[in-house]
């Protein structure tokens, strides 16, 4: 009677999404669950796309749980309805597809997997741009073979995903997290990828719930140095001085330090901003535009601090996607806890 | 559902969106991208509102409205974002104002002018790119373009796919889609979504306004059926008016000196058109179905990506084409003009018009029939740039020599229009010594009318039972072909409506729009006393004199030919 309870336990132990929004699993799964009464066909789509920049975890799962990571799917597609799931798509990175793809399909060779295999598609995820490319919708754009811009939502991929039919799309890391807490063997732990400034650096498990600080530490990371972090993603995260370290890390589960003497602020604004600047999908005006114009602003000498604050603030108001969104919290958590004014 | 706007208490349905609750309750909200017949991509994000409880602005255009919702549409925080959006759109949109026929109906000026904005804050930052001109009806001008993909999706519906985004970001620009082997077919249905005019006919008014000026040449003027039903709009007149004698007067105004109507043109159509099909009846060896070709997108579609099909096409011209050559030839001779000093100029709602004006095969005496074609949106644009009060014009009518046109004429316009002409008088010709009195009866063709995409129906031609089809719409073509041989006569229209919804009308055009130009047509249709077009005595007069004089070759057919993709 696994079948049965898999969700329970997802949600007893209140599982959320690892791909970097945290949207509890068990509400995604039931979602798509129920719209599959109403409807004949649905999908899944594994995401390993792995867009932010310096984090490595997918990879990191991919190569060394691979037999989790498909166990996990599988349940999914067990606890869906195997019957009416069409396909499964295993969305990777060019970077992972190339090097773990085989390592997948060795894996689902195993007798138990035998109907399921059949169903597997791979897809390997363009280049550019790369980021957006992780977005739940925009991915099934790109699978559909449309142009890689996120859509529109309300519907939701649960609803209307794959050619307009439920569609459930996880995190690699979130259906290795229910491949253990079917077994029992989940104790509340994700992925952190530390980068930058550390002499550590590599993924770690460790519990979900501790600060960053403490991540610091138990990883024998913390440093000795004035320093401050950036939590979540190298991109799309949240500027931390050393004195703020208490919440835990959220998004991608990234950890960067950096060396407070050492980093060239500018460079590191203008990096930002180019990023998003280039990874802009360009389907709306306050993202394309508005990221065009600070990248533009921030390159003059003197430039006008009104202006590139309105052009943030319009971002968080009237961004279409999580990717205009995200770069204010960046570049707001910047100056609000970094600069020395 | 209740809903408020701006405190205002507000029912609305189920399913509607924040934009279309508003426009219903005449409230205004200023959008740009949004466009009723294409689905909602929210790109331009000017029409955002502030929905209480919300952290985020909403789209207006994209949002659907849910019991209670309260919003606004004018707050400090929607005037802030709302601005700064507009100001980067026109920082991205090359201002060509002074030449621009959207100038007097412009919705990037009209937001600059109501929300005070400061122009000048960024750098025009899309000078450098390139103007993409597809022969020479239809053009996209990077530097104008502010990126919604209208265009796109516009094609995409034609299912021609002919554009396409590429790149992302600040650096993607529209460009033709080199992927799918797709040929443009020039319908102009991209210039009718372009909120800004980057997409648009390669106009045709600064030469038209030279050749007025002048004065070896006799400039004359012909306007086609769909422009009389359509124009009114531009000057604030309810949908589907009929302009006809209006438009007679402006055009003298603006100084042609002869005004034809290209009804008469339309006439001409259906008799060769007619014909050929009753002998293709009475052909056994005839190629079947028989398809018209009036509508020149249709052509370069078949000549383009169905070049076995082009026997099937009717070689009968189309209708301004026609009428030109009535001009060029009878009218000249008549009033011992020299043909070589006529300019035709044709008002029609058609982009292809002007590809297919400059065919090599259409010519008259080594020069193009028609020399220059003006789409309704131009000549709207001549009109209030000469500032002819239009509305409050005097009527008048047309040069006597060629008249309005018979009722099957004015519905030419109209998607199932050039079908029902046609059929109208092939009756009366295959019904021709039949002692069945009835046989020749009947008048309408109901079932070939209206909206829908494709529609099929079977008639009785004197014994003759005829399967017939008419695609609206060239998106609707292919799938059509499967069954195409258990056709007789298909009319093919590239625009959805058919010419009342082509690519050179007024904007915006919209399935509700559409509808009201068609019913205006068929009010003209129903009021004419000769409905069929071989009773337009005028017309048989020049036919028989073509034919007299054996010009057939000369004035009333013509050929096609395969083109690469
Ligand atoms: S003119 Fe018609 S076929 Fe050509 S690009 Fe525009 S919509 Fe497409
Ligand atoms: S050309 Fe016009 S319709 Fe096409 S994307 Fe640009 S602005 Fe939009
Ligand atoms: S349907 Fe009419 S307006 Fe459209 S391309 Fe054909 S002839 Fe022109
Ligand atoms: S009109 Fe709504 S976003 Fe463009």
């Amino acid at each position: 009677m696994a079948k049965k309870n898999i969700i329970q336990k997802i949600d007893e132990v209140g599982l959320v999404g690892r791909g970097g929004a945290g949207y509890p699993t068990a509400l995604k799964w039931m979602a798509v669950k129920n719209a599959l009464k109403k409807k004949k066909v649905g999908f899944i789509v594994v995401n390993g796309a792995e867009g932010e920049p310096g984090v490595k975890k997918d990879g990191y799962l991919l190569a060394n749980k691979t037999e989790e990571v498909v166990n996990g799917v599988y349940l999914a597609y067990q606890f869906l309805d195997s019957t009416k799931i069409k396909k499964i798509h295993f969305f990777l990175k060019a970077e992972y597809y190339k090097a773990y793809s085989k390592k997948i399909k060795e894996v689902l060779k195993n007798k138990k997997y035998r109907l399921f295999y059949d169903k597997v598609e791979f897809f390997c995820k363009p280049e550019t741009p790369s980021y957006i490319c992780g977005e739940e919708t925009a991915i099934v754009n790109i699978i559909e073979g449309h142009r890689p811009e996120p859509r529109l939502k309300p519907p939701f991929p649960a609803d209307s995903g794959m050619n307009y039919h439920p569609t459930l799309i996880n995190n690699v890391e979130t259906f290795y997290n229910v491949s253990l807490i079917d077994k029992g063997d989940y104790e509340g732990k994700r992925l952190y990828t530390l980068t930058g400034a550390v002499k550590h650096k590599g993924v770690f498990s460790l519990s979900a719930s501790i600060s960053a600080e403490e991540i610091l530490r138990d990883t024998r990371n913390y440093p000795d140095f004035d320093f401050f972090v950036m939590t979540g993603g190298e991109v799309c995260g949240e500027l931390l001085r050393s004195d703020q370290l208490q919440a835990p890390v959220e998004g991608s589960g990234l950890l960067m330090v950096f060396d407070k003497k050492k980093t060239d602020y500018k460079k590191l604004l203008n990096y930002w901003l180019k990023f998003y600047e280039t990874e802009s999908c360009g389907a709306c005006t306050a993202c394309r535009e508005g990221t065009y114009r600070l990248h533009e602003l921030a390159n003059k000498p003197e430039y006008d601090k009104q202006m590139f604050d309105d052009l943030i603030h319009n971002l968080e108001e009237s961004s279409l996607c999580s990717l205009g969104s995200s770069l204010p919290v960046t570049v707001k958590s910047y100056f609000e806890n970094i600069q020395i004014k | 559902m209740n809903i408020k706007i701006n405190n205002k208490k507000i029912s609305a349905l189920k399913g509607q969106t924040i934009l279309e609750v508003a426009r219903a309750n005449k409230i205004k909200i200023p959008s740009l991208c949004y466009h009723p017949d294409l689905d909602v991509r929210a790109g331009c994000r000017v029409c955002v509102v502030e929905v209480k409880g919300r952290d985020k602005l909403c789209t207006a255009c994209s949002t659907a409205i849910l019991e209670g919702m309260e919003i606004f549409t004018d707050s400090e925080r929607v005037i802030k974002s709302r601005s700064l959006n507009v100001e980067m759109l026109f920082a991205s949109h090359a201002e060509k104002c002074v030449d621009c026929t959207l100038r007097f109906n412009c919705t990037l000026l009209d937001l600059a002018r109501d929300y005070n904005l400061k122009i000048a804050r960024f750098s025009d930052r899309k000078i450098n790119r390139k103007t993409y001109k597809f022969a020479n009806a239809v053009e996209i001008d990077g530097t104008q373009c502010i990126d919604c993909s209208n265009c796109i999706s516009a094609c995409d519906k034609q299912g021609i796919s002919f554009l396409k985004m590429e790149g992302n970001g600040c650096n993607q620009e529209v460009k033709q889609n080199k992927d799918n082997h797709s040929a443009c077919i020039y319908c102009g249905q991209c210039a009718n979504v372009c909120p800004v005019a980057a997409a648009q006919e390669q106009g045709e008014w600064k030469q038209v306004e030279a050749d007025l000026k002048d004065n070896k040449k006799i400039v004359v003027a012909q306007f086609a059926p769909a422009v009389r039903v359509s124009l009114g709009e531009e000057f604030g007149m309810p949908y589907g008016v009929n302009c006809t004698k209006k438009i007679n007067t402006a055009l003298k105004i603006l100084g042609f000196s002869h005004v034809f109507d290209v009804n008469f043109g339309a006439d001409i159509t259906t008799m060769t058109e007619a014909e050929e099909l009753v002998e293709r009846l009475n052909n056994k060896k005839a190629v079947f179905p028989m398809t018209t070709s009036c509508c020149p997108a249709w052509v370069a579609y078949a000549e383009s990506y169905h070049p076995e099909l082009l026997p099937n096409l009717t070689t009968a011209r189309s209708p301004h084409i026609h009428s030109a050559g009535a001009i060029k030839s009878y009218f000249a001779k008549k009033n011992k003009i020299d043909a070589k000093k006529i300019i035709v100029v044709s008002i029609v709602p058609c982009t292809s018009k002007k590809y297919e004006a400059a065919r090599p095969e259409l010519k008259y005496e080594g020069r193009p029939l028609v020399d220059h074609v003006l789409t309704t949106r131009e000549f709207a644009f001549i009109l209030k740039k000469n500032k002819i009060d239009f509305k409050n014009l005097a009527d008048s009518e047309t040069d006597p020599i060629f008249n309005d046109g018979s009722g099957a004429a004015a519905i030419y316009g109209a998607s199932g229009g050039v079908m029902e002409s046609a059929l109208r008088s092939a009756i009366s010709m295959a019904c021709k010594g039949s002692k069945n009195k009835l046989c020749s009866s009947r008048l309408e063709f109901k079932e070939v009318r209206g909206l829908k995409g494709l529609k099929e129906a079977s008639v009785n031609l004197a014994g003759h039972k005829l399967k017939i089809a008419v695609v609206n719409g060239i998106g609707h073509f292919e799938q059509l072909l499967p069954k195409l041989n258990q056709y007789h006569y298909i009319e093919v229209m590239a625009c959805p409506g058919g010419c009342l919804g082509g690519g050179g009308q007024p904007m915006p055009t919209t399935d509700v729009i559409r509808k009201q130009r068609l019913e205006g047509m068929y009010k003209i249709d129903s009021g004419k006393s000769v409905r069929r077009a071989h009773e337009n005595r005028q017309m048989t007069e020049y036919y028989d004199w073509v034919k007299k004089n054996k010009l057939s070759a000369k004035l009333l057919h013509t050929k096609f030919s395969a083109k690469k993709r």
